[in-house]
């Protein structure tokens, strides 16, 4: 049997999600032993024309064109994976979402008429079916790994979609949202980072977005109770998953 | 005419981002060139507007996966400077400790994965395992004990989560930093082995006289702070960048062009670092680059990837002296207050010089921001070198010649997505 085709695709991104594939420095080789790596412009030049069995999809819908592009892949993948906050959640950019875009380019840029941009920068999803959505901001590796390992076996991936708390118990972190009354948005994070931050003795700053049932409703009431202004609530709810739904409801209600 | 034509590379490959070329030549005769950066536009600067000041180095890490260690760097170097403080010794220790693992992580990525392939006919770093497992396993090797290093300090490799203005949220403790010495000392040797074997590579005969801008520091070699100079007088402190640089937006171009106001393009990343600062250099990386013959300068861009090995080695040494020097400090970082003031912040990302410039509003919010990454400020110096190469190169057939330019704009190790505010090849021929 001929091995599968994996393509990795780029939109509006920091090129972080991809880099996850040449982080995995120990299973790198063997991932292009057991997959045929077809499509990955930041590591070949070589491009095997599709169709792909597999596709990567790093990054969110920004620009006319890549509203276009993101259909033909699509149409040319068996599967579709998203890899990462801008493709599941439309990243830090979907900020714009809020904003007129107009006069974020004439903020940047000297001549905006030399520049082509969507109102809104959207999540894949919003685009065309996603077969699976990968977390984080960036994504972790050994998701990522368990990922294609799942795909290569025809199996589930396991990836579960609890909160970062678990992952603090799991690690042995005290709560530092109890013990030292850091405002921590764990409670209402998915999970798949291993609960770095409280580690370090930082509340969790949601990169993962929403995780599954979160009350993030609930979780504001108690950061309030912390002495949080609403401005610093709304700031930490609107990151790299700002466009999460759960997230946008609950920093609408207090922007 | 018959005799022109155009060479359009559509979609740049082994470089961060998206970008492409076109060029147009009349015989040896290059019309019209243009290194177009379509990566789409992400606005970080607007962005930024109205957010606290210490949510700087996180949000700004975004704009680049490869280097985000730079971003957080130049962001607190801003707003520290804005507050008037400087980092106790030890902070600034680990601060340069981290650094260095993301000038190992993103220099081994791009000699072993994306650069060499050029210089022994593959088309990637994979491709070649097949023949050299075990020059890719070294470099591997190399790449992973520099994300362990970002993970032992940061957190995690990609967007690491411990910097803060001020410093850290956690300092790591002496015997902590103490257990990645092993790894460093193998990391040390096997760079150094690295300068040998690229040295070998066959290099296209080309030089430009560049003018090269580095940070500079008298006592080391320059990465998280210092001075802004070049090999034509510039001398200049942060907050003077305005005086001597500009930016300009050219239409094919998603990332603005910057210039120096005077004479125009400029060369940044280790071949100005080395250029600049040889003379800081640690002792076995001094060696290194003695050994491969590089001088007191190297002006063939095809030989930066020497250079950065040469940074390679420099990045270990450096990592294994800090490590011996740091105590843990009492506190991880220090009260910055940067209300009302304007900041200017520099650090040597490992593909050149990043300069952010914010000002803070008495709420502490930012109230303007502006971020000049490396490969936006290296767009003229790559268009220079593509025109002064290719009239030589010109009889080659297109895909050939494709190739090499490729190639040429990769010696930058470009990172689009960070220039965008920053390309796709075509060469046209009439």
């Amino acid at each position: 049997m001929s091995r599968r085709k994996l393509a990795v695709w780029k939109f509006a991104s920091c090129d972080g999600c991809q880099l996850t594939l040449l982080d995995c420095e120990d299973e790198l080789l063997s991932i292009a032993g057991a997959i045929d790596i077809a499509y990955f412009p930041e590591a070949s030049t070589t491009e095997v024309e599709g169709p792909y069995d597999l596709s990567l999809v790093e990054g969110s819908i920004t620009t006319p064109h890549d509203a276009e592009r993101i259909q033909t892949i699509r149409e040319q993948s068996t599967t579709l994976v998203t890899i990462g906050a801008c493709a599941t959640a439309g990243g830090i950019q979907a900020l714009r979402n809020w904003a007129d875009v107009r006069e974020f380019t004439s903020i940047v840029y000297a001549e905006p008429s030399f520049i082509s941009t969507l109102d809104t920068s959207t999540a894949i999803s919003e685009h065309v079916d996603v077969d699976f959505e990968l977390r984080g901001c960036p994504i972790s590796k050994a998701q990522l790994v368990e990922l294609i390992n799942a795909y290569l076996n025809d199996r589930r991936p396991y990836i579960p979609a609890h909160s970062v708390c678990m992952e603090c118990k799991a690690r042995g972190t005290p709560c530092i949202m109890v013990r030292d009354g850091v405002p921590c948005l764990g409670p209402v994070t998915h999970a798949g980072c291993g609960a770095i931050c409280p580690a370090y003795d930082r509340g969790c700053y949601g990169c993962f977005g929403p995780s599954e049932s979160a009350n993030v409703e609930a979780l504001a009431q108690w950061w309030k109770g912390l002495g949080v202004e609403d401005l610093d609530l709304v700031r930490a709810l609107r990151t790299f998953n700002a466009y999460a739904p759960e997230f946008k409801e609950v920093s609408d209600r207090y922007a | 005419m018959h005799n022109e034509r155009a060479i359009d590379v559509d979609y740049l490959s082994r470089v961060e981002g998206e970008g492409a070329l076109h060029v147009r030549l009349q015989g040896n005769e290059v019309m019209d060139l243009q290194f177009k950066i379509f990566e789409p536009p992400r606005f970080f600067e607007a962005m930024l507007e109205g957010r606290d000041f210490m949510e700087a180095p996180d949000i700004t890490s975004r704009i680049c996966g490869i280097c985000p260690v730079a971003y957080q760097t130049s962001a607190c170097n801003a707003m520290e400077s804005a507050a008037g403080v400087t980092l106790p010794h030890n902070l600034r220790l680990l601060r340069r400790l981290l650094y260095c693992g993301e000038w190992v992580e993103s220099h081994g990525l791009h000699v072993y994965l994306l650069h060499a392939p050029d210089f022994l006919g593959y088309p990637s770093g994979i491709a070649m395992a097949e023949k050299f497992p075990e020059r890719v396993e070294t470099g591997l090797r190399l790449k992973k004990i520099g994300n362990e290093l970002m993970t032992l300090i940061g957190g995690r490799e990609i967007h690491p989560i411990n910097t803060k203005v001020g410093g850290f949220y956690r300092a790591p403790t002496k015997a902590e930093l103490q257990s990645m010495k092993p790894d460093l000392e193998w990391g040390l040797e096997a760079a150094i082995d690295t300068v040998r074997w690229v040295s070998q590579f066959p290099f296209p005969e080309f030089e430009r006289e560049y003018e090269f801008v580095a940070l500079h520091s008298p006592d080391e070699y320059a990465v998280d702070q210092g001075r802004i100079v070049s090999n034509r007088g510039i001398d200049i402190a942060p907050e003077e960048w305005d005086d001597v640089f500009e930016e300009e937006h050219v239409e094919w171009s998603n990332a603005l062009h910057a210039r120096i106001k005077e004479r125009g393009s400029y060369h940044l990343g280790p071949m100005a670092r080395y250029a600049m600062n040889h003379e800081q250099l640690t002792p076995l990386a001094r060696e290194a680059a003695d050994q491969a013959g590089l001088g007191a300068e190297c002006r063939n861009p095809f030989q930066s990837i020497v250079v950065r090995s040469v940074e390679i080695v420099f990045a270990f040494e450096e990592s294994l002296r800090i490590i011996d020097e740091y105590e843990r400090p009492d506190a991880p970082a220090i009260e910055v207050n940067p209300a009302g003031e304007v900041g200017h912040g520099a650090s040597e990302a490992p593909r050149g010089l990043l300069y952010h410039r914010y000002e803070v509003d008495d709420s502490k919010a930012i109230s303007k921001a502006r971020i000049v990454p490396p490969t936006s400020q290296n767009q003229l110096s790559i268009e220079e070198d593509l025109k002064t190469y290719i009239p030589g190169r010109a009889g080659l057939e297109d895909e050939q010649l494709r190739f090499e330019l490729e190639q040429a704009i990769r010696n930058y190790d470009p990172c689009i997505s960070c220039a965008t505010h920053f390309l796709d090849l075509t060469v046209e021929r009439d």
